[in-house]
């Protein structure tokens, strides 16, 4: 194999030549590349000409992966294999997500702390390796089309994700081998692409609206300046939810019971279809054939979907109405209101936005492009290429960021909506005489109480030198970058020793994940494959093994000597093999050990059963 | 950093600073040394660019703010405006404070939103009065007694603004 020369990202390029940089929206529907060439921002297509890269990811049998339309067609068929709206589940643990409705097998990771996962046949996946994925194939994109190496991206994500969010998109962006210039928030995108645009000036909202996100934020133009004033949203409402709303109308109007993963798959691209049809016409024909033979055939009319979603609509007023009291402006302040993301092209929206601006909001610019649009321009800047703008992003943090006190209570240390960078810090002191130890919980959101906010954090600061209650001090410093992304340290600063740590928040993937999963990218995929059945293989064999040996210690009364001694033997036999590279002999233990526990089972079923109803009438009885 | 907050923003220590030059001046300082300047520069010069954009945010977002600026000025002249042993108000000051928070408990329990914006316009009103009291105090007169007065009511009055911004918050969800 050809040894590749690599250079270091930024460094490849000579001087004055243009260095290849790209704007990434990595939507939860759609996402797209773009770039700037000779002085204009442009979204780079496929081979067939599609912009769009629907955010789809499908694992194959095979253990290939497939990526955007390819992935789609087989949403319907494959739908746990094939993962959709993965930007959804980003930074967030299973507790966050509503499950009920989707049609994955969701993992609490064990490595990785409170990162969701789901299973598929090619392994647990988390939402960065997905996402990591589209991002590959929009990287290859832009490679191919521009004829050379990036020099980095400019990945946008919704104003309002908070800090877990932004690090998991940045994690993505680091496994598909991109070097991230900046992480941009989508509106603040969308206003530069606005704004250059139309050189524009005065105080603008722009109102996005995507499929799984939902972000408000009001900037400030002035010569190429846009500083965000306040931003506000909701990082689970998006176009995804009227879909939903329209999946639960077809299953409620046919009385359908609760469907499979293949019907809901399809039901739910039913409805999407549906909702879009619905911005032009006045009904929609929702018709297909599910998987027990029932047949599906109905009409919603718009004005019926407009009762069905007002109070998603509606949804979106609170945290406009919040954002516009932020800056303390008035509506009649607002010069402009720009609409961005697939989602704003419904009437309804539209209506609303209006309505509660008096002015009619601009949407001259395609709400799918525009964002990706914005980006490029960022990246273009930010990589060091010339260009007849000066332009400048001030950008704010989305969420307050505080530490828990005393009663569990959030005490703010940095304010949502400070301009970035910023750092805070606050002073603490110890609470017993003697104290040499302090634990640091540090958390994000509005709330009062710490456990209404997101944990972040949690560090213990040791060593600190013993002193009377009250004497010591321990200055915490926050710290945000222009990511939006936040580092803690901490130091005593009352003794002559200044002690600091710097913490970087323990959620998401470390820094050996990252590691183990580019290596892991490298391996073959052969070896990849026999490498995870072994894995799995093992995981099962010491999963029954604990199982059994825990029956054993307390029901063994229910075996007879020898009985007991031939599950003892397979046990053993069981564990020196699981320690054996051989995969299948594994499996025939296992198989070994389950029949060989199958009396023992049934035994041990009997006498639960037998103790659950024992003096209890058939009313009390939980079944 | 021997350079005050006014000095960093080339402007004269004063109450009543020229927003606009505020405004025009931390553009520039941003334009010149945010972080987004130096993405393929030197670590040394990121580290710079980041302290650098983090004191001139902090900076503005302090003269920006009237009370903020107030409060900044007066520290600079070695008078803290609110510390744990001097918290004395006038108690005319403090019986409107107290039936200022009654109103919005009321309003809070009754709902009332249009009581609450009718608060918000009577505190932008008195807050207005206080700037001019500031300007008089520390512009003018160079009062510094009379200006810490005023400035801890202006806090108060802040404070206020944020308490009745979480209740329409409330009220709204």
């Amino acid at each position: 194999m050809a040894l590749l020369q690599i250079s270091e990202p930024g460094m490849s390029a000579t001087p004055h030549q243009h260095r290849l940089a790209v704007g990434i929206d990595l939507g939860t529907t759609n996402s797209l590349v773009a770039t700037v060439r000779s002085g204009l921002s442009g979204v780079l297509s496929d081979t067939h000409g599609h912009a769009l890269l629907p955010s789809v990811v499908h694992y194959n049998a095979d253990n290939s992966v497939e990526v955007g339309y390819e992935a789609q067609k087989k949403q319907n068929n494959d739908p746990h294999n094939t993962i959709v709206s993965a930007k959804r589940f980003m930074g967030r643990s299973l507790k966050d997500i509503d499950t009920s409705l989707l049609p994955y097998k969701f993992i609490d990771a064990v490595s990785s702390v409170g990162i969701v996962q789901i299973e598929t046949r090619a392994g647990a996946k988390s939402p960065v390796e997905v996402s990591a994925e589209i991002l590959k194939v929009l990287k290859a994109r832009a490679e191919s089309s521009l004829g050379g190496e990036l020099v980095g991206a400019v990945i946008t994500v919704p104003a309002y994700f908070d800090d877990a969010q932004r690090q998991a998109t940045k994690d993505a962006a680091r496994l598909a081998g991109l070097n991230v210039l900046r992480l941009l928030n989508e509106p603040t995108a969308a206003a530069v692409a606005y704004g250059l645009d139309n050189a524009s000036q005065g105080t603008y909202v722009i109102y996005d609206l995507g499929g799984g996100t939902f972000d408000i934020s009001i900037l400030k133009l002035n010569r190429g300046v846009f500083e965000v004033l306040a931003t506000n949203g909701d990082s689970a409402l998006g176009g995804d939810d009227f879909d939903q709303r329209i999946f639960c109308w077809i299953l409620e109007t046919c009385k359908l019971s609760p469907r499979n993963a293949q019907d809901t798959r399809l039901l739910l691209s039913k409805a999407r279809e549906a909702k879009e049809w619905l911005t032009e016409h006045a009904e929609a024909n929702i018709s297909c054939l599910l998987s027990d033979g029932e047949f599906v055939n109905l009409t919603l009319f718009y004005e019926h979907f407009i009762e069905l979603t007002n109070n998603l609509v509606q949804k979106t007023l609170s945290p406009m109405r919040k954002a516009m009291r932020d800056t303390g402006l008035n509506i009649e302040d607002i010069n402009g209101v720009v609409m961005v993301g697939g989602a704003t092209r419904m009437p309804q929206i539209r209506k609303t936005v209006a309505d509660f601006f008096k002015q009619t909001p601009l949407t001259n610019l395609d709400p799918d492009k525009v964002v990706a649009l914005g980006a490029a321009i960022q990246a273009n800047t930010l990589a060091g290429n010339k260009s007849d703008t000066d332009l400048l992003l001030l950008d704010v943090i989305p969420l307050s960021l505080g530490l828990e006190t005393f009663g569990g209570l959030a005490e703010k240390v940095i304010h949502r909506n400070s301009t970035l960078p910023v750092a805070r810090a606050q002073e603490f002191t110890t609470y017993k005489d003697g104290q040499t130890a302090m634990s640091i919980h540090v958390v994000q959101g509005e709330r009062e109480l710490v456990s209404d906010c997101r944990s972040l954090a949690r560090f213990e600061l040791r060593g600190i030198p013993p002193m009377v209650a009250g004497a010591t001090r321990i200055r915490v410093t926050f710290t945000v970058d222009a990511d939006g992304l936040l580092s803690v340290s901490a130091c005593e600063t009352s003794s002559n020793k200044e002690a600091n740590i710097i913490v970087k928040p323990s959620y998401g993937l470390s820094e050996d994940e990252i590691t183990n999963m580019l290596k892991a990218s490298f391996t073959s995929a052969e070896q990849d494959k026999v490498a995870r059945m072994l894995v799995e293989a093992r995981v099962d064999a010491g999963a029954i093994v604990e199982a059994v040996s825990a029956a054993l210690k307390v029901d063994s009364a229910l075996l007879t000597a020898e009985e007991k001694h031939l599950i003892e033997v397979e046990i053993n036999t069981l564990k020196n093999i699981a320690l054996t590279e051989n995969t299948d002999a594994i499996h025939q233990a296992i198989e070994v050990l389950n029949h060989a526990t199958e009396i023992f089972a049934a035994r041990r079923m009997d006498v639960s059963i037998g103790e659950a109803f024992n003096g209890k009438n058939l009313d009390t009885i939980n079944l | 950093m021997t350079q005050n907050y006014f000095e960093l923003f080339g402007l004269e220590a004063m109450f009543g600073i020229d927003q606009t030059l505020l405004e025009i001046n931390y553009r520039r300082i941003q334009s010149e040394s945010h972080p987004d300047r130096f993405v393929t520069g030197t670590p040394t010069e990121k580290l710079k660019s980041m302290q650098l954009a983090t004191l001139a945010n902090e900076a503005y977002q302090t003269l920006k703010s009237p009370a903020n600026r107030a409060a900044y000025f007066l520290t600079l002249k070695g008078i803290t405006t609110i510390t744990e042993t001097n918290t004395a108000m006038p108690s005319d000051f403090l019986m409107q404070q107290m039936e200022w928070r009654e109103a919005i408990e009321d309003a809070k329990v009754a709902k009332n939103m249009s009581v609450l914006d009718d608060l918000l316009t009577e505190i932008k009103q008195e807050a207005k009065a206080l700037n001019a009291e500031l300007i008089s105090a520390i512009d003018t007169q160079k009062d510094y007694g009379a200006a810490t007065k005023s400035t801890r009511k202006l806090i108060f009055m802040d404070k206020l603004t944020i308490d009745i911004n979480k209740v329409i918050e409330l009220i709204e969800n």
